[in-house]
């Protein structure tokens, strides 16, 4: 805006019989470009200089101080982690979205709403990292109650290995012994023709499965033993140990029938009363147990926001957002390969698979090298979407470099001299990199 | 009939692959304006998915929330300015750089030009320290100038590159006409240039209003009382769990503007990004 008014006044002026000189000859290029100039000088050039001789004094900025910056930056553990997470995301990140976006272009070529396809797809560039961020944080939550990636990963856990029928379930008496997690085993030994009594309790009242009926221990038979796996509870009163009246069956819990070595020999599943038996029971002692099945926990969500996963989380919602920018990018290349090369090459007998990797990846070689560059730079400098996925308490273990820059500047280190280090490593990173796409995208697109 | 009948089903997979895609790209997004429609006691413990078998638990009572804290509102105001003039002042101030490297003769253009080209590489890191320095020295720390400012110089090469290649392209005949018949260079610089660029002047203005929108780092680095958008957000975050129902409706809000532009210049959008992706 000020720009504006500074180059009007010059350029309205009225012509004056031309006098020699540089400065009146040059007087209204001078006027177009001063604003130019300003903002460039203060902004970028001034800043660009400053902070390279900056990253070689301490951090007051008071001490020379060489290269001690720098070789702090590759020994302090949480740079060194910077580093390395960032060179995680070098090798997995720009090769993984440039595979993708390939993929969705080549398969878009095939179908009549590949508009909708790549405006879905694509949609995600528009909206900030920082918000994507937020996005996949509510889905990184770990309760499977809430959090979508844990609710999927636990529909899909739970069918394949469903939970136990009690997961918080109690032995009533101290007739049962052991463990949830090995069993409880009922520590009178039990022989054919017996009834096993098996009282539990602790058991919330939503855990009792819908058809569960009033308990019933059933009569003793030769050569079997039974027995009846119940809620031994009663609000209020209730006698421990003995079936009372309005006290529920524990359906489909696992009975195991043990031998006296500890071994299983037989296992069954209570009915809607709870009963359970065990048929043509050898003679002699044995032992009755819950299965550990029983207590198995439903699943809990996996901790994607934790120390251990959370830079793969974030790396998962960054290929989401850039997916769409690879695809249009590359779908652009493939609309302009001639289609007559295909067409011959499908003609010579060649298979579609063949035509995709003799024909028409060759010929996108330029477009997929500019997005796999494009995305070793964004990969470099990837920030926003660090510190909106990563709760305070994993951030240590996702840092990356210019993450690593921020805190170290402003993030109440306020070391000015090793900031200024980390800005010029990366910096350096980055400088040969762009050169290298701005020389592919004049040449090639 | 048949053939094309068999072709369609030998198809079937790939349409249902390609649902399922673009399904999996959407349902984030969903889940957070879902997220964001969930009463304040629901929102912590009940799954966004839920509103699906139960539509009565969606209200916009969040979004009332949002829009009766200052200190968000205020945020979004400070956001529209500041993208609104981090876009105008690098495009005005491009166009005239612009077309003085198309159209004006004078020594030491070619280089100058490739210098600007050559800022292009440095990335917005090599500048935070020395400028929140000086910004501290001329009382500009915690400003929305301060951010309108960085994001204009930040802007700018790309603008001048673009705008420059764009403008060598205007006919050469219109311009020397228009300097025969007296126009000054303001002259023929508003009344020609700048309507005949208007193209590539939408394409950058889209693409530079969303870069300034979406500024999280700059804007951090920069405020601290006058927050944008982003960074209101950012400091719900100390409870991230607890102030959901704040952070989820304002953080869709703060992604339903270029959602919005995004639909609205679809074109000039990708046009834009692809002669962007040098930046």
């Amino acid at each position: 805006m000020s720009g504006g008014a500074a180059t009007a006044g010059p350029v309205a002026a009225p012509p004056q019989p031309a006098p020699p000189g540089f400065w009146s000859r040059h007087r209204v290029t001078l006027a177009f470009l001063a604003p130019a100039a300003v903002l460039l000088g203060v902004w970028i050039v001034y800043p660009t200089i400053n902070t390279i001789v900056r990253s070689f004094f301490d951090r007051t900025g008071s001490e020379f101080i060489g290269l001690d910056n720098y070789r702090e930056l590759f020994t302090r553990d949480v740079l060194v982690t910077a580093i390395k997470n960032n060179i995680l995301w070098l090798a997995i990140v720009p090769a993984l979205v440039t595979a993708i976006g390939l993929v969705f272009a080549v398969l878009l070529e095939r179908v009549r709403w590949s508009v909708a396809f790549k405006v879905v797809v694509f949609m995600p560039m528009a909206v900030s990292l920082f918000a994507a961020g937020v996005i996949w944080r509510v889905m990184y939550e770990k309760d499977p109650e809430t959090g979508a990636v844990n609710a999927s990963l636990g529909a899909v856990v739970d069918a394949v290995d469903p939970p136990g029928a009690l997961s918080e379930a109690q032995p009533s008496t101290e007739d049962l012994t052991g463990t949830p997690r090995r069993g409880l085993v009922l520590r009178r030994p039990v022989r054919p023709g017996d009834v096993a009594l098996l009282g539990l309790t602790g058991i919330p009242p939503q855990d009792v499965s819908e058809g569960a009926e009033q308990a019933r221990a059933p009569p003793g038979a030769a050569g079997a033993i039974a027995g009846v796996v119940w809620r031994d509870f009663t609000p209020g009163g209730g006698e421990r140990g003995a079936i009372d009246e309005g006290e529920l069956g524990l359906p489909d819990v696992t009975v195991e029938l043990r031998d006296s070595g500890g071994g299983t020999v037989a296992t069954t599943e209570t009915g809607a009363d709870g009963g359970f038996a065990f048929d043509e029971v050898e003679a002699g002692a044995h032992r009755v147990a819950i299965g550990p099945k029983t207590f198995e926990e439903p699943f809990e969500g996996v901790s994607w926001l934790g120390a251990s996963l959370i830079t793969p989380a974030i790396m998962l919602a960054y290929i989401w957002v850039w997916a769409g920018f690879a695809m249009v990018v590359i779908g652009a290349g493939l609309a302009a390969i001639p289609r007559d090369l295909l067409e011959a090459a499908r003609t010579d007998g060649a298979t579609e698979r063949q035509v995709f990797r003799r024909v028409t990846v060759p010929l996108l070689r330029p477009v997929l090298v500019v997005v796999f560059v494009t995305m070793l730079i964004n990969v470099l400098k990837v920030f926003d979407i660090v510190l909106s996925v990563a709760p305070a308490s994993s951030q240590d273990e996702a840092n990356v470099i210019a993450l690593a820059m921020w805190r170290t500047a402003f993030g109440g280190v306020n070391d000015f001299g090793l900031g200024s280090a980390i800005a010029v490593f990366l910096f350096l990173l980055v400088v040969p990199l762009l050169l290298l796409n701005i020389r592919n995208f004049r040449r090639e697109v | 009939m048949a053939a094309t009948a068999t072709r369609a089903l030998a198809k079937a997979p790939l349409h249902l692959l390609l649902a399922f895609i673009g399904v999996l790209w959407l349902v984030p997004t969903l889940g957070l304006f879902l997220t964001s429609l969930l009463a304040p006691d629901q929102i912590g413990s009940t799954g966004w998915w839920k509103v699906f078998t139960e539509p009565s638990l969606a209200a916009f009572e969040n979004y009332g929330t949002v829009l009766d804290n200052e200190a968000l509102t205020s945020a979004l105001g400070t956001t529209a300015v500041v993208a609104v003039f981090g876009t105008a002042i690098p495009i005005f101030v491009g166009a005239l750089a612009g077309y003085a490297f198309a159209w004006l003769e004078f020594p030491g253009r070619d280089w100058l030009f490739l210098l600007v080209v050559g800022l292009l590489v440095v990335p917005l890191q090599m500048a935070l320290i020395p400028m929140f320095s000086l910004y501290n020295t001329f009382g500009l720390f915690d400003t929305a100038l301060a951010l309108i400012l960085f994001h204009s110089a930040f802007g700018l090469p790309f603008a001048i590159f673009l705008l420059r290649n764009f403008f060598v392209g205007i006919p050469k005949d219109l311009l020397e006409s228009a300097r025969i018949d007296g126009a000054s260079e303001l002259r023929i610089f508003v009344r020609l240039i700048l309507p005949l660029g208007l193209p590539a002047i939408a394409s950058l203005a889209i693409f530079q209003f969303l870069w300034t929108w979406n500024d999280f780092l700059v804007a951090l680095t920069f405020g601290r009382d006058t927050q944008v958008i982003t960074v209101a957000i950012f400091s719900e975050f100390r409870q991230f769990g607890a102030n959901l129902e704040l952070i989820a409706p304002a953080a869709f809000i703060s992604l339903a503007v270029p959602l919005v532009l995004f639909f609205a210049f679809q074109r000039y959008f990708v046009e834009g990004l692809l002669a962007g992706s040098v930046k």
